[in-house]
């Protein structure tokens, strides 16, 4: 159990790299909800690990607001028109 | 029997996970970024989340777990269609050996491909 943790979290890193060092908005953006994604199915170990079924009320609302975040970044970056 | 088949459920989902984001890191552009990424993960998560519920049975967490695997599962490609839609009308370019591009080329009149005289940040 703690073996599929620690390679979620390695997942969680990537994501974080790719955060840091995105040459354009979107790749953090996407890399942002990726992230709030691992960390749900993280979530969902620790709620079975420890037997805490409340955990997963956390990750719906992890995932509903990653959810939410996402929209309102694609709905500003369509409403605005780059000529170049 | 049912919890074996649970463990390796929750082991096939992490891998998915891994091979996800290893593609977040490892290819060219932001659109192969998007698609490996989103697919990857959102199967990874599905599996997780039912192997939680085979694990758990019909309790309160195995319900939960069902419930948030429908919701990945439906908002997940709305979030990552909506997203590329917005770049690509935003003006992030494609990959420079791309071979084609119909969307560049009826709504713009030009293909969005990066050209060979920009630098390519990989």
């Amino acid at each position: 159990m703690e073996i599929l943790m620690v390679g979620l979290a390695l997942c969680a890193f990537f994501c974080l790299y790719r955060a840091l060092q995105g040459p354009s908005i979107s790749d953090r953006v996407i890399s942002v909800d990726i992230m709030g994604i691992v960390f749900t199915c993280i979530t969902a170990l620790m709620a079975v690990r420890y037997k805490l079924p409340y955990l997963l009320d956390l990750s719906i609302i992890i995932a509903i607001l990653s959810f939410v975040g996402t929209l309102a970044l694609a709905k500003y970056m369509e409403g605005r028109h780059l000529d170049d | 029997m049912i919890s074996v088949i649970g463990w390796i459920v929750i082991v096939i989902g992490v891998l998915f996970n891994l091979l996800g984001s290893l593609g977040l890191v490892r290819f060219p552009d932001l659109y192969n970024r998007m698609q490996a990424a989103t697919k990857c993960v959102t199967v990874g998560t599905c599996g997780i989340m039912f192997g939680v519920f085979l694990l758990t049975g019909f309790s309160q967490t195995g319900i939960k777990a069902l419930l948030c695997a429908f919701f990945v599962l439906t908002t997940m490609p709305v979030a990552a269609h909506a997203l590329s839609r917005g770049s690509l009308i935003f003006g992030i370019k494609l990959w420079r050996e791309t071979k084609i591009d119909k969307f560049g080329k009826d709504k713009f009149g030009k293909e969005l491909i990066e050209g060979k005289d920009e630098e390519t940040q990989a």
